[in-house]
């Protein structure tokens, strides 16, 4: 292999091991550790000037021992299954809502498509924060929708829907809508109108044609689309503690409680690790359906 | 014995009484200020292979979504078989279509891409079977029908898409310039293949295509287009030696046009006065014309003999000198300034070996045709 196409292919795996491998290996060997009353709040710490002793010394310090503390406490395994849980259903819910979405972009006169897709990116500006946030001021007790709603007279008690999981399916599908819509509109986008208009042709109606042809070509689409939803869903802190209050337990919020409250950076790295291992699945999948699609359209 | 009737020529169309299959009655479409058919009346009889020829824009493709159902006319009426179409919607229709994209369904192998349609009727499973495997093999594609469309080639495509819209074996099919996406070669080969299934299957096709030649390849009639009406429907042959018009004569193959006023000098024949002091060119016509009316005459280029001596025999004799020479093998095209300065085309076939050529550039050449050979048009 001639240099300059090795420089060129090591520049991201060079990036990929400086921002991901190496801190990877680092939570890994933290998750392996012990928890202490130090800094850094773990133990052993390597000390290069001990030089062969000390490098002993640190290996034969580490242990599983965290990792078998997840599977004895129920509170993990739930969060686990909780997270999964939400990740799974909001996911859903986002497809039910993004795809008639990509659908009628995909539908609209050419001039329109740029405009309403600026419209879906449109949130992107402003902080991802911020419009968790705000979701606040519109849901809560003395929230918008509750005004409008007591003012109306359709309600006589205001709607408890702040800190309850359907708070932090609202958020999660709102958040990830993009993320949703995106590629089933470019699948969508890409489709040949002449093929519905076969199907009809053919003898289908507007809802077979649909179903029989539009529905299994947007598949790639749909797929990608959910896995980009499930997977960050999966691990996500911000919307649930904001939004989901104490009652919805996601594994996300107790890694961050592990981290910041107990300080207990080594069960809490575990938590991480383990994460990980839970998404290196979802992710395989969604890079097979990847490549197939890139097969496919040729 | 006593059968002296030679064989009937396929010709509904000069038989007042026959009935058409389809029926365009004052049809006019518009698409918000523009008109893409003007007011168009045409009879379209069963059994025909019938050809919507022009450029692109000329109205022929919103002809043919009128007919599948994707588009309704703005105002008249299209009768399929006695009945106006107009309330009745594309997947209702006896009428399939193959797609000039071919629209094959790419999740789908062919043999299901063929049974699609079959599916969708009211026809028994088992009957389903038997029939996509009857179009596989009138499209000869029996050992591909478990292959998705893009593991096959593009003329296998083709096929499918052929076989598909066969299957629901429809009282018209309709064809969006069905070749245009194959290469030359394969392309004369389906052209005789689309006629061979046409008369096969007995079926009605309606063509669209752009291309002149396929048009007069595969047709028993050509309707000429252009801004969304019909200029000349005809036989191919009637379309190539009387067109009707200048712009038919110049959409169909080569012609040479002289324009000049018409003089009748007998009944059936006229002069041409089409450069001063030059010999009129005699033509025969029927056309009724007014004195000293401007006619077009137009000759086709193989119609005209090129010769060294000016051959007497002949009623027209024109002078010119050869300014380039296409040699294309079986033919060659001179061209040939006139002195009047007009550019000429003339066909000869090469009979004689290249090394024995007649004639060279530069050459002072006579031009020579009967009074036959061209026609007069009045547009």
């Amino acid at each position: 292999m001639n240099f300059r196409r090795f420089s060129l292919i090591s520049v991201p795996y060079l990036w990929l091991l400086i921002f991901f491998l190496v801190p990877f290996l680092i939570v890994l060997k933290i998750a392996l550790s012990d928890t202490a009353i130090a800094i850094p709040p773990y133990t052993p710490v390597l000390d290069p000037a001990a030089g062969w002793a000390g490098l002993k010394e640190f290996f034969s310090g580490l242990d599983f021992e965290n990792f078998t503390f997840l599977t004895e406490d129920d509170l993990y395994w739930k969060a686990y299954l909780g997270s999964l849980k939400i990740a799974t259903i909001s996911t859903l819910l986002t497809l039910m809502v993004g795809y008639p979405i990509a659908y009628a972009m995909a539908q609209a006169a050419d001039e329109w498509r740029p405009t309403l897709m600026m419209l879906v990116i449109l949130p992107f500006w402003t902080s991802f924060l911020i419009r968790v946030y705000s979701w606040v001021g519109i849901i809560g007790n003395e929230g918008l929708l509750n005004h409008v709603l007591l003012a109306s007279g359709l309600i006589s008690q205001p709607l408890q829907i702040m800190n309850t999981p359907t708070a932090v399916y609202l958020g999660i599908v709102y958040t990830y809508l993009p993320f949703m819509i995106l590629p089933i509109y470019s699948a969508l986008e890409k489709m040949d109108t002449s093929l519905t208009e076969a199907a009809v042709d053919l003898g289908c109606s507007r809802g077979q044609a649909f179903w029989l042809v539009t529905l299994p070509l947007s598949r790639p689409g749909v797929v990608a689309g959910c896995f980009l939803v499930f997977i960050p869903a999966l691990g996500e802190f911000v919307i649930p503690s904001l939004l989901g209050g104490s009652q919805t337990l996601m594994i996300g919020k107790v890694l961050w409680e592990e981290f910041f409250s107990n300080r207990d950076w080594p069960v809490a790295s575990a938590v991480a690790v383990v994460l990980l291992a839970i998404l290196v699945i979802p992710i395989i999948l969604f890079q097979r359906n990847q490549q197939k699609q890139e097969e496919a359209g040729r | 014995m006593a059968e002296t009737n030679p064989q009937k020529v396929f010709a509904p169309w000069e038989d007042p009484t026959a009935v058409p299959l389809i029926r365009f009655e004052a049809v006019t479409k518009k698409f918000g200020t523009f008109t893409a058919i003007d007011n168009l009346n045409l009879k379209i009889y069963r059994g025909e292979f019938f050809a919507l020829l022009g450029p692109s824009g000329c109205g022929k493709t919103t002809l043919m979504r009128m007919l599948a159902g994707f588009e309704t006319p703005s105002e008249g009426a299209i009768w399929l078989d006695g009945q106006n179409v107009a309330p009745i919607p594309p997947n209702k229709r006896p009428v399939n279509m193959m797609f000039q994209s071919y629209a094959l369904f790419p999740h789908l192998s062919v043999w299901e891409n063929i049974a699609f349609g079959l599916k969708r009727s009211d026809m028994p499973k088992d009957q389903i079977g038997e029939r996509v495997q009857e179009m596989l093999r009138l499209t000869r594609l029996e050992q591909f029908a478990k292959r998705k469309p893009h593991q096959i080639s593009g003329g296998q495509r083709q096929r499918v898409a052929l076989a598909r819209s066969l299957a629901k074996a429809p009282k018209l099919l309709l064809l969006d310039e069905p070749l245009g996406a194959l290469d030359k070669k394969l392309r004369q080969e389906t052209q005789f293949e689309l006629m061979d299934i046409q008369e096969k299957t007995g079926t009605t096709f309606v063509i669209v295509t752009h291309d002149q030649e396929e048009a007069m390849t595969v047709a028993t009639r050509v309707a000429v287009m252009d801004h969304g009406k019909l200029i000349q429907v005809a036989t191919p042959a009637g379309i190539y030696e009387t067109p009707n018009s200048v712009y038919v004569a110049d959409f169909i193959g080569e012609v040479n046009i002289f324009e000049g006023a018409a003089r009748r000098i007998s009944d059936d024949m006229v002069e041409i006065d089409y450069a001063e002091g030059k010999a009129p060119l005699r033509a025969v016509t029927s056309e009724a014309l007014a004195p000293a009316q401007k006619v077009f005459f137009a000759v086709r280029p193989e119609k005209i003999l090129v010769s060294h001596q000016p051959p007497h025999e002949r009623a027209n004799e024109v002078k010119g000198k050869i300014v380039d020479i296409a040699y294309l093998g079986n033919i060659s095209t001179y061209r040939v300034r006139l002195e009047t300065g007009q550019m000429v085309s003339a066909q000869m076939t090469n009979a004689k070996r290249l090394a024995r050529r007649d004639f060279t550039w530069e050459d002072e050449v006579w031009l020579s045709w009967t009074e036959t050979a061209g026609v007069v048009l009045t547009r």
